[in-house]
């Protein structure tokens, strides 16, 4: 989310602050995010929803418009779409013109795929779609690790075929990994080459996140780098106010955004199966608040699931400090993210992992569970049979981990 | 695509004002929340005066008025001016006939 003003609050008698009304939800999201489809062109490593191929169960035309005949009405003002790859979905350009005609703006996230010189043409003629194109890497090297060979140029070519046909003001979305902190001037000159404009958010351990954090997550010191780049040249910078964590590194409100977890308040996730999770990086049974499709006892749809759900209901009740309770930053990050939290194994009412005061380090450190993915569509790149010697080779550790192999995405995604 | 930047506004209230037509106004608890489909901005209207004054804007020869209506006494008018003045800088808000 990110309200670029600042509350407008002409009070003559005190009112509880915005932040805390968000707290306890509202009756529609301000943000919600659509993942149209689980099927991908890349395999990105860190994959929040851990994409690769279509799920059998996606939800077809028609009901992808029922629910954004729902969305209408419930003046949702627009959606992100992601996946996965959405525009790959046969239907995708059928849906935005259906949403846009609806009243529901769209802004969907893409590796640039399909972004050719006429599909550019053609987003430039709407005013209620806007492209965001992610890239991992200011030069290839660096991006490609992450993302894929050959998804720099791919989403090269997308920007330039936008700015060619005159879009302005396209998204370039970064994940903030340790190889590309020390590019982040880099982010901004290519963005303003392109006449874009920079999005940087924080990298969560989920989807296949969880596999690639530890080695991915920027270092305590590249946070404050971070945290200072953004306060000093962050002002056309969007970061879905996704830094929330670092609120604690300065003044109070030198980082601009709400500074709050809106799970299940103000935000929440549509998966391709028409499942309701508290938010885009919470894709898992924990978080899992619904689906659309069935009556929970309340009715089918949404905005059933949106009022109803028992998990959302917990979410907007006042939330225990717990082990924060204590520390002076409280306030200001309100001990983090969630997800963040709960994909690397550490309790829920405690620091979070990357806490500025130092607390997620050693909880880290300490022996931690994990919790085991409750779904994934990676694509498995293994071809033709598997050699037998492969298995003698396997380390003892690997044997030691028992049941199946916890991921089938540990191969290079290309 | 966002509007093109144009001049900067500056806020009269003695003119006439209204909503953007590609601004939407959801009502909230607190207030309502507004969106604009051209720049892509959300603001927040903190309380139910200031969306009275707000939605009926194009019902008025002027701010002032329209603040009036909506039973704001012309001492008590600043705050509420200076609401509409940024919300007319961000184009939520556009002047008499021009869009």
């Amino acid at each position: 989310m990110t309200p670029s003003d600042s509350a407008l609050a002409p009070v003559a008698q005190p009112v509880p602050r915005l932040v805390e009304q968000f707290e306890h939800g509202l009756d529609a999201p301000i943000c919600l995010t659509w993942e149209l489809t689980y099927a991908c062109n890349l395999a990105c490593v860190h994959c929040l929803s851990s994409s690769g191929k279509r799920d059998p169960r996606e939800l077809s035309t028609q009901q992808c418009k029922d629910i954004i005949d729902e969305l209408e009405r419930m003046q949702v003002f627009y959606v992100n779409i992601g996946g996965g790859e959405p525009t790959v979905r046969p239907d995708f350009w059928e849906l935005v013109d259906y949403a846009t005609e609806h009243h529901v703006g769209v802004k969907f996230s893409t590796n640039g795929v399909r972004i050719t010189a006429e599909v550019a043409a053609k987003l430039a003629a709407s005013d209620y779609v806007d492209v965001q194109i992610s890239l991992d890497g200011a030069t290839a090297e660096v991006n490609d690790a992450v993302r894929g060979q050959g998804s720099f140029p791919m989403a090269m070519r997308a920007l330039e075929n936008l700015a060619d046909a005159g879009f302005t003001d396209a998204k370039i979305s970064v994940v903030a990994t340790r190889h590309n902190i020390d590019q982040l001037d880099e982010f901004a000159s290519l963005a303003a080459r392109y006449g874009a404009t920079l999005r940087i958010t924080r990298l969560r351990p989920s989807g296949r996140g969880a596999d690639v954090w530890d080695e991915l997550h920027p270092t305590a010191a590249q946070q404050v780098r971070l945290y200072d780049w953004l306060v000093a040249k962050g002002d056309g910078v969007l970061t879905g106010d996704s830094f929330f964590h670092l609120s604690g590194l300065g003044e109070p409100g030198a980082l601009a955004g709400l500074n709050l977890c809106g799970a299940g308040r103000v935000v929440c996730l549509i998966d391709p199966v028409g499942d309701v999770y508290a938010c885009p990086f919470a894709i898992h049974d924990r978080f899992l608040a619904g689906n659309i499709l069935s009556d929970n006892g309340n009715g089918t749809g949404f905005q059933s699931v949106w009022k109803n759900a028992p998990l959302f209901r917990e979410l907007r009740e006042p939330q225990s400090a717990g082990a924060c309770g204590s520390c002076g930053h409280y306030d200001s990050c309100r001990g983090g993210c969630m997800a963040a939290k709960f994909f690397t194994g550490l309790p829920l009412d405690g620091p979070d992992p990357e806490c500025v005061e130092g607390y997620g380090a050693p909880a880290l450190a300490l022996e931690r569970i994990k919790p085991t993915p409750s779904g994934d569509h990676s694509r498995g790149t293994r071809q033709g049979p598997i050699p037998l010697t492969l298995l003698t080779r396997r380390p003892a550790s690997d044997v030691a981990a028992g049941s199946a192999p916890a991921r089938l995405c540990n191969e290079n995604p290309v | 695509m966002t509007a093109p930047a144009g001049e900067p506004v500056t806020f009269d209230p003695g003119l006439s004002w209204r909503l953007h037509r590609q601004v939407a106004v959801r009502p909230e608890p607190f207030g309502a929340l507004l969106y604009h489909f051209g720049t892509r901005k959300l603001s927040f209207l903190k309380n139910r005066t200031i969306v009275e004054v707000v939605n009926s804007l194009g019902d008025h020869p002027d701010a002032r008025s329209a603040c009036r209506a909506a039973g704001i006494d012309d001492a008590q008018q600043a705050p509420y001016l200076h609401a509409l003045g940024v919300l007319a800088r961000s184009k939520m808000l556009v002047a008499g006939e021009n869009e």
